[in-house]
């Protein structure tokens, strides 16, 4: 016992004089090494990513629907085939859920034409054509707004002349740029009404010059994302056959 | 009974002589230097997968799995290396969509991440999609100024954590971005935002002067620098109001640095501002030399970026 005491001291006494030297930082390298494939791959974790990846290509490849033409957003004037398919998707998807919260109806949609990412091509439809369609994670938003806030909304659009996809709303316009007929749901828009405007966060916050929405009453968040708005949608329809109509046109 | 207590002896005096044998060595050396190397990313957004070949600007770039022997190859070659994220590590693939953060979490993990703070979109699936991820984390979440304590993530976070690689301790605090403005109130809930820089005070105190740690590390969602907005707080900003700190590792802003920037603080002391752009494209890499030699020290510290 004597001895483990000892030997226990000239452990401890060790340990304490042989106390670091005061270390000082004299040099810092710094760079920034670049991914590319001529690294080697950790074969472990590539085989850990693999069902993972897997799962997901066939999810996004299984078939939903089928589209019977293609469709780009450069086809059509004022209205597109592809934008009011989407504009009246999301109508479709997201009326349901905002009558369940609020008891009330959308009246109308609003996207915008750069927000078409792709062409919805002629054939199967999958998942992964939603993600090519809307490969950004904004969501729908619903506002209210007056009649006269609608009057502004209307003209940018008239304004602007892009296709931006529109459902519900009816825009006829003359060759001077006059209105000839606007309407919401096949009436007249009225100056004081509520109007429930189902947009995204995305124009809601101003993206594209939409300005015209920053001054609504109030604002519905239904965090339901666009994408899944189409992907809802290709789930419950068979074939996609949109057409350009008279939902926004010019006399001449 | 007398065998055993010999044994016992023996193996202790054994012991004995080996740490005695290694005092010694260190005694006679006349230096000794020491290598710590910082590993970091930031903003990889569920880049799992390397860049496809047919990618308009990243071709066949990233990918975790080139990461990962990247990063084993450096540690072979230093073990004393510390990996860091500096936040935004959802959203941007469908591994994000589909799994909400699992397979990032665990494939960090699985390349042994330190720590990581958090920004503005590892809230996209709300705090508790943040927090319903946690378990495949093997690594510990770090934020100074995002106050959760009236939300699901309290006590899940630390303001800083201290590290021991070969004897030297290096302070990692974290920061992230004001979420105000950038993320819908309804995914952040109660988080509180508090002020960068008074936090930073807060923390450079207490790892620098309490703690005596030898590094301390900022890991920073905050943005490298808004040549806009000079009034908004960034990583430049931040290095240039504060002290004792060695390092800021950035995110946020996306920046891709052709090599790390030298910002003298308020000491007029150089420290080191870093952020490798986003996905994954490229790994951060901050070697800091130590040494017991007070003549080379004389000289100060020398930056080579």
């Amino acid at each position: 016992m004597r001895l483990t005491h000892f030997i226990f001291l000239l452990y401890i006494f060790t340990l304490f004089s042989c106390k670091q030297p005061k270390l000082w930082l004299t040099k810092i390298e710094g760079k920034q090494i670049q991914i590319t494939d001529t690294l080697p791959l950790d074969s472990e974790i590539e085989a850990y990513i693999k069902p993972y990846r897997d799962n997901i290509q066939k999810d996004l490849d299984s078939v939903l629907a089928y589209s019977i033409r293609t469709y780009s957003k450069s086809d059509g004037k004022l209205n597109t085939a592809i934008g009011n398919f989407m504009a009246d998707a999301v109508y479709n998807e997201a009326n349901p859920i905002f009558k369940n919260r609020t008891g009330k109806d959308i009246d109308m949609v609003l996207l915008n034409h750069g927000g078409i990412r792709s062409i919805l091509s002629k054939g199967d439809v999958t998942k992964r054509t939603a993600y090519e369609l809307m490969p950004f994670e904004n969501s729908i938003v619903v506002l209210e707004m007056r009649g006269n806030q609608i009057d502004r909304l209307i003209s940018y659009l008239i304004k602007r002349k892009r296709a931006h996809p529109i459902s519900k709303l009816k825009l006829t316009i003359n060759e001077h740029d006059k209105i000839v007929e606007a309407q919401i749901n096949g009436k007249d828009i009225k100056p004081n009404k509520a109007y429930y405007v189902a947009t995204n966060d995305y124009l809601y916050n101003g993206g594209d010059d939409m300005t015209f929405f920053k001054t609504n009453d109030s604002l519905y968040i239904l965090n339901y994302k666009v994408r899944n708005a189409l992907i809802d949608h290709f789930k419950k329809i068979d074939t996609i056959n949109p057409v350009i109509d008279d939902r926004f046109i010019q006399i001449k | 009974m007398r065998r055993r207590d010999f044994i016992q002896q023996a193996s202790a005096g054994t012991a004995l002589v080996t740490i005695g044998g290694i005092g010694l060595q260190s005694f006679t050396n006349a230096a000794t230097t020491k290598k710590i190397t910082i590993l970091h990313t930031n903003d990889v957004h569920s880049h799992i997968d390397a860049f496809g070949p047919e990618d308009g600007r990243n071709a066949n770039k990233g990918g975790v799995a080139r990461r990962a022997g990247l990063i084993e190859s450096i540690r072979n070659e230093n073990p004393h290396t510390l990996l860091l994220d500096a936040g935004d590590i959802f959203q941007g693939t469908p591994y994000f969509n589909y799994y909400g953060g699992e397979l990032e979490f665990k494939l960090m993990s699985k390349l042994k991440y330190d720590a990581a703070t958090i920004g503005n979109h590892d809230f996209d699936n709300g705090i508790d999609g943040l927090y319903a991820q946690l378990e495949h984390a093997d690594f510990q979440f770090i934020s100074a100024n995002y106050d959760f304590s009236n939300t699901i993530m309290d006590t899940h976070t630390k303001p800083y954590k201290i590290f021991k690689k070969n004897g030297i301790k290096i302070g990692v605090f974290g920061l992230g971005i004001e979420l105000n403005g950038l993320v819908d109130p309804t995914m952040y809930k109660e988080t509180k935002y508090l002020d960068p820089i008074e936090v930073t005070q807060d923390m450079t105190r207490i790892l620098k002067t309490e703690a005596l740690c030898d590094l301390v590390i900022c890991l920073s969602h905050l943005g490298y620098n808004y040549k806009k907005n000079p009034n908004k707080i960034s990583d430049l900003k931040l290095a240039a109001a504060t002290k004792d700190i060695d390092l800021i590792i950035g995110g946020h802003t996306h920046t891709f640095l052709s090599k790390p920037t030298i910002v003298k603080n308020i000491e007029e002391k150089n420290i080191l501002v870093n952020q490798v752009g986003c996905y994954g494209i490229y790994l951060g890499k901050i070697d800091f030399y130590f040494d017991s030699d007070k003549n080379i020290s004389a000289n100060g510290t020398s930056i080579i970026v």
